[in-house]
């Protein structure tokens, strides 16, 4: 059970630090998500459900989504997708 | 379901690393970006770490969550239980955090309707000019290089009326 | 060499922050009213989820200034957001058509993401979740349609009252057990069998209050950040 601690951590901790250091900002929503879902297992495993299942709605429900609704709003998500399928072709 | 029997000092070095790397990482997004909207991501993640610090302060080995269910609701036994008071306030902090980060959201918006980018120096240079306009001053003119003599506005009319009455 | 100075910056807060953490072990937390509210809580409240009888028994105060902070943070974004008119943006979405499978899958999941979001605010004090849990759920629950639907767009007037009169609702019971001789939102009624759905005093009214509340608020603050308020005034002219 102690590898399920480690790997849990060890996906944070990853997600969080390429978070900061991926180019794309729908990249990095998605890598935030990540990270409050693996946090909600740690919480799991604390024993502490009840802040589990809030860490699950809200950090990577809630908090993505209001992040990928800015980003739709000031255009973001519209030029990134546009350039990398410009770089592919 | 009580998985923490196993090397009390391994789970204690990884759970308290992680907390820590995730407050760091958070604070370090936020010296390091340029962007405002990473900044908001990165304040996040620091705020996640916080949280798992203080649920961490409250666990307990070889205790179960504090609800009762099946056995239990019989027995009214509540001594093997974790600490529910931390739980609790992070059930606030969470619900907290997501509101202050609709907020920001929100003046992130707003900002790149305005200036058109979201870097922060060219955001707070954009600022200082249009602060300084609205204060009628020059924007060569600033708090730092005084030039002696301030083109203040002109004073409203009811107060010269009453100057003069007087 | 901005980025070395920060990070030479999070290395030594890491350093310090371990160190600091270093003096904690790790699995015996002192439980200073831990233990009083453990010994204390199922015969004074009655509620088979300690959390929720911290959460809304022992610390109702606490639980009514973080529906101010909420109330306040959206009211603040919809000031923020809600003013400004939508040009290339709105005609973008006028533009979106209606897609078949998105529309008919959201018409499929929104009365049991509505049954879901329910089941988790009426179950607060018994099980895991609460209002506030059930209360994000319930503003999915109306968002998803926002989102899938083109042309929908949301009643703000019944968003407004459903919120005003659960905030309400929290402090008139608050009130009430003033007016009962007792403490400002101290639990009312008999608690009833542990563990049964009707048990616990006013926990689950309470819990009620703050889910709708909450759900109105986000479900609210959603559709601003979205930008389908200003939208649908465009389409009301």
């Amino acid at each position: 059970m102690i590898w399920l601690v480690a790997l849990m951590v060890f996906i944070m901790l990853l997600a969080a630090v390429s978070m900061l250091l991926v180019e794309s900002q729908v990249s990095a929503v998605a890598l935030s998500a990540a990270v409050s879902l693996a946090l909600s297992i740690l919480f799991v495993i604390l024993q502490a459900p009840d802040v589990a299942m809030t860490e699950a709605v809200v950090g990577s429900g809630l908090s993505a989504i209001i992040l990928a609704l800015t980003l739709n709003r000031i255009h973001r998500f519209k030029q990134t997708t546009t350039a990398e399928t410009e770089n592919d072709a | 379901m009580n998985p923490i029997e196993m090397n009390p000092v391994a789970l204690q070095w990884l759970l308290y690393f992680g907390a820590m790397g995730l407050i760091v990482i958070g604070i370090a997004g936020v010296v390091l970006h340029q962007n405002i909207f990473r900044m908001v991501l990165a304040l996040a993640i620091a705020e996640a770490g916080g949280n798992l610090l203080l649920v961490i302060a409250g666990f307990r080995f070889g205790a179960v969550a504090p609800i009762l269910q099946d056995d239990a609701l019989q027995t009214l036994n509540t001594s093997n239980m974790v600490d529910p008071v931390p739980q609790a306030m992070v059930l606030t902090s969470i619900v907290i955090g997501v509101g202050i980060q609709a907020l920001a959201l929100a003046l992130i918006i707003r900002i790149h309707q305005r200036y058109g980018t979201l870097n922060m120096r060219e955001v707070h240079a954009c600022m200082m000019v249009d602060i300084n306009k609205s204060a009628a001053v020059d924007d060569l003119l600033s708090a730092q290089q005084p030039r002696g003599r301030r083109p203040l506005p002109s004073p409203p009319e009811s107060t010269a009326k009453r100057a003069n009455n007087e | 060499m901005r980025n070395l100075t920060a990070l030479l910056f999070s290395g030594g807060l890491a350093f310090l922050l371990m160190v600091i953490a270093w003096q904690f072990t790790l699995g015996d937390a002192p439980m200073l009213i831990g233990a009083a509210i453990l010994d204390n809580a199922v015969k004074e409240v009655g509620a088979a989820n300690l959390v929720t009888s911290v959460v809304l028994g022992y610390r109702g105060i606490d639980t009514l200034g973080e529906i101010a902070i909420l109330f306040t943070a959206a009211t603040a974004t919809s000031m923020v957001l809600g003013s400004f008119a939508m040009t290339d943006e709105a005609s973008e979405t006028e533009q979106r058509e209606d897609g078949s499978i998105l529309g008919s899958s959201v018409r499929l999941f929104f009365p049991l993401l509505l049954t879901l979001g329910l089941y988790i605010i009426v179950h607060g004090h018994l099980t895991p979740g609460g209002g506030f849990q059930g209360g994000v759920i319930l503003a999915g629950a109306f968002f998803l349609p926002l989102l899938a639907i083109p042309g929908r767009s949301i009643n703000h007037g019944g968003i407004a009252l459903v919120e005003g009169f659960s905030g309400a609702a929290f402090i008139l019971i608050g009130l009430t057990a003033l007016f009962s001789g007792q403490a400002f939102l101290q639990p009312l009624f008999e608690h009833g069998v542990i563990g049964h759905l009707f048990s616990a005093g006013s926990l689950p009214l309470l819990y009620i209050a703050v889910g709708l509340k909450v759900g109105a608020e986000l479900s609210g603050l959603l559709a601003n950040l979205a930008g389908i308020s200003s939208h649908a005034a465009e389409a009301e002219k």
